[in-house]
């Protein structure tokens, strides 16, 4: 799904130059589930907006493939990365991000908007997004009228409605507590094994991390891969075969 | 989903959006009333010439008189003895002449030239005239030096000044065709009693007298008036407003022209315009059609215009506009200033909504769309307020004067500024210190009579084409407010904005 080469990212701040990522190198394979650790400022997030074509690296390459065709994100026009955001990219923020104004089920239709589907065929998808992460009955509530749980569902039932092949998560179970956490990642293992997703998960959280096929380790800009278990996900039983630090 | 974005949206921020659209309210409003009013008083400057010449004229053609065409020969001495000279004691003295009154003429041709014009709708001549009668003896006196001449007004010697009998009176000579029916200053009149004039008098002796000189001359309906040593019958009096330019005597034109001399010609042209749009058009057909014409309109006429209408005028123009648009850039400045606001306090939505695949125009449309309808809402009230304003304006103003003062010189019809102008030209008759003498009210009360006063009532009324204005001003407050926050939230880079802590 992704191919990235001698990708670095420099911040600017003042004179003084911030390297987030030193050369990173990255196979990630279609279907895979991949785990992102690391000290909070080591670049965990940006290596992700990077995938999510939220931002443009200063130097390498970032190559896509989504139905047989290769794109190179860093170096598209802003236009078409935009347009593969709206297709083929799915996110999840830490702090949920709904838009406070919209309703759950309003909510989920705003990922349709850009695809131009429909207002009867958005609100029918919508509403069968919001029943797969189990909230059907909350589509008319206010994001401050539902638990973080359950703002955090309405985003996966966001991210998932126009069923693109990726999923980007930055710290999705950063703001819950254990037991919604758990549900969470089983929510959205589920929902990895059902649609074969690709996924790409950054957290601070090991329990969390252990659950992916794959971990990678962010520190000083570079990315060290921990563990490489190239599982199917049918062949995944949650558990984790292989401990990994704990990290940030 | 663009329209349940945008209400929920402004439902969630109502006091906001409140004040931004209170704010374009109070500049639109304010921008309808001061043009509204700028209009009101545009509409009663065009009373004031309307009350001066005429219901429908909306154009006055006067021109100046050619060198020489008052010299005192005109006044009759000479006609009436063939000399300069003083005639010798004891000689009876009866001068009756018409003579037009300080304006140059126009032929009938240029009426019909003006007529013809477009966007004229009728054209009317007139002939404002003064009958002078001198009646008397010439007295045994000699006064030698002649010492009384140049003093003009002071007068003769004691004997002198017993022996004659000046009277003036003012004639107008009125256009009875039925396309001039309501043109010239005889239109403002109510007939009190008798008939008015009909198109078969045109060549009959009958004359309309004003009501008040009627009432000082003891002249009723049915009574005769010599003019020109002939004998008019009268046949209707007739009471003008105050304000306007009022005449003694009304008599068809074909009679004035004939007694006085000037046939064929008039001194005035009244003229309506067939819509108040085309009178700068007319006016300017008519320049270029009579060179050294003066001609006036309800906008020249303005410029001439003393009292509070001008006062009005001034306040509107120049206080009232700085004013309107003060507050309107000052609404403007609020609203983008509030909006860009808003945006800042939304970037992580807008972030959000970009990494979902929102494109730059379509998060700019949400916010220019938002911006937008707080414009129009203001827009509305705007109007609504303008509308009020204006209705304050007309209820609470009061009435307004407007003087037209001798300073209009030889463009007010009515020739009475040569009376104002002091001494009378006595040519070489010595002595004759006209203004001083019996007559001498009569001229200093036409000479007074070169200040028209008029009152009307100011109305701001609200056009079209100010509420098109409102509309436009609401919409381009909308565009600049929700321009700038939606410029402001589609350069933001989605990671950038993500990143922002709210």
């Amino acid at each position: 799904m992704y191919k990235l080469t001698a990708v670095t990212k420099d911040y600017y701040k003042g004179n003084v130059v911030v390297r987030a990522l030193q050369g990173v190198d990255l196979d990630i394979a279609d279907g895979e589930w991949l785990a992102i650790q690391g000290p909070t400022g080591h670049g965990k997030s940006t290596l992700l907006q990077m995938l999510g074509g939220l931002d443009r690296p200063t130097s390498g390459s970032i190559e896509f493939r989504d139905d047989h065709r290769g794109t190179d994100l860093a170096h598209l026009r802003e236009s078409q990365v935009t347009k593969v955001r709206a297709e083929s990219i799915g996110f999840i923020f830490q702090t949920f991000n709904l838009v406070p104004t919209l309703s759950a089920q309003e909510n989920v239709e705003t990922a349709l908007v850009p695809l131009k589907v429909p207002a009867h065929e958005r609100q029918q998808r919508a509403a069968e997004a919001l029943d797969s992460v189990g909230l059907s009955d909350r589509a008319r509530h206010l994001p401050s009228e539902l638990s973080g749980g359950q703002q955090q569902r309405v985003a996966i039932a966001r991210a998932l409605v126009k069923q693109p092949p990726v999923l980007l998560a930055d710290e999705p179970t950063g703001n819950l507590d254990e037991d919604t956490r758990d549900e969470l990642i089983g929510l959205l293992e589920r929902l990895w094994r059902e649609q074969e997703l690709t996924m790409v998960l950054v957290t601070h959280d090991s329990t969390v991390a252990r659950r992916a096929q794959r971990l990678g380790v962010m520190q000083n800009g570079r990315l060290a891969i921990r563990r490489d278990r190239q599982l199917a996900p049918d062949d995944l039983s949650g558990s984790g075969a292989t401990s990994a630090p704990p990290l940030g | 989903m663009f329209l349940t974005y945008l209400t929920r949206e402004l439902r969630r921020r109502a006091r906001q959006a409140s004040i931004i659209a209170l704010g374009l309210a109070l500049g639109i409003g304010l921008v309808i009333t001061v043009t509204a009013l700028s209009s009101g008083v545009k509409n009663a400057q065009g009373e004031v010439l309307h009350s001066l010449y005429g219901q429908d004229t909306d154009i006055t053609v006067t021109k100046q008189p050619t060198a020489g065409e008052f010299s005192p020969r005109s006044f009759g001495f000479g006609g009436a003895f063939g000399t300069a000279k003083r005639p010798a004691a004891g000689t009876k003295i009866d001068v009756d002449t018409l003579r037009g009154g300080g304006l140059g003429t126009m032929t009938d041709a240029n009426v019909a030239k003006v007529a013809k014009l477009q966007h004229v709708a009728a054209a009317a001549g007139g002939l404002t005239l003064t009958d002078t009668k001198i009646t008397g003896t010439i007295p045994a006196i000699n006064f030698g030096s002649g010492s009384g001449g140049p003093a003009g007004g002071s007068g003769g010697g004691g004997t002198f000044r017993g022996s004659f009998t000046p009277t003036s009176v003012s004639v107008d000579g009125v256009d009875l065709a039925s396309s001039a029916a309501g043109l010239g200053p005889l239109s403002l009149g109510k007939l009190t009693a008798g008939r008015t004039l009909a198109a078969s008098d045109n060549t009959a002796d009958v004359a309309l007298v004003d009501a008040n000189f009627a009432k000082s001359a003891k002249i009723s309906v049915g009574a005769t008036a010599t003019i020109a040593k002939t004998i008019f019958k009268v046949v209707g009096i007739v009471s003008v407003p105050a304000s306007a330019s009022s005449y003694d005597y009304y008599i068809p034109l074909g009679r004035a022209q004939a007694l006085s001399g000037l046939k064929g010609e008039v001194n005035t042209i009244y003229v309506a315009a067939d819509s108040a749009a085309s009178i700068t058009t007319v006016s300017n057909s008519i320049s270029a059609a009579l060179p050294h014409v003066t001609v006036q309109n309800s906008a020249s006429l303005a410029s001439q215009l003393t009292g509070s209408v001008a006062s009005a005028s001034s306040l509107a123009n120049n206080l009232g506009r700085w004013l309107a648009v003060a507050v309107l850039a000052a609404a403007f400045l609020l609203a983008s200033l509030l909006t860009m606001s808003a945006v800042a306090r939304r970037v992580r939505e807008f972030g959000t909504l970009k990494a979902l695949g929102w494109n730059s125009r379509r998060i700019v449309r949400q916010v220019v769309g938002e911006a937008l309808v707080i414009g129009l809402v203001g827009g509305l009230i705007g109007v609504g307020l303008g509308f009020l304003g204006s209705a304050l304006v007309g209820h609470f103003a009061p009435p307004l004067t407007a003087s037209l003062g001798s300073t209009t010189g030889t463009s007010t019809p009515g020739g009475a500024r040569i009376f104002g102008g002091g001494g009378f030209p006595a040519g070489g008759f010595p002595g004759a210190g006209f203004a001083g003498g019996p007559g001498g009210n009569r001229f200093r009360a036409l000479g007074q009579g070169a200040v028209h006063t008029t009152q009307v009532h100011l109305s701001a009324p609200v056009t079209a084409a100010a509420i098109v204005a409102a509309v436009v001003l609401a919409i381009a407050g909308g565009l600049i407010a929700g321009g700038l926050g939606g410029w402001r939230a589609a350069r933001l880079r989605p990671a950038a904005a993500l990143a922002r802590v709210e």
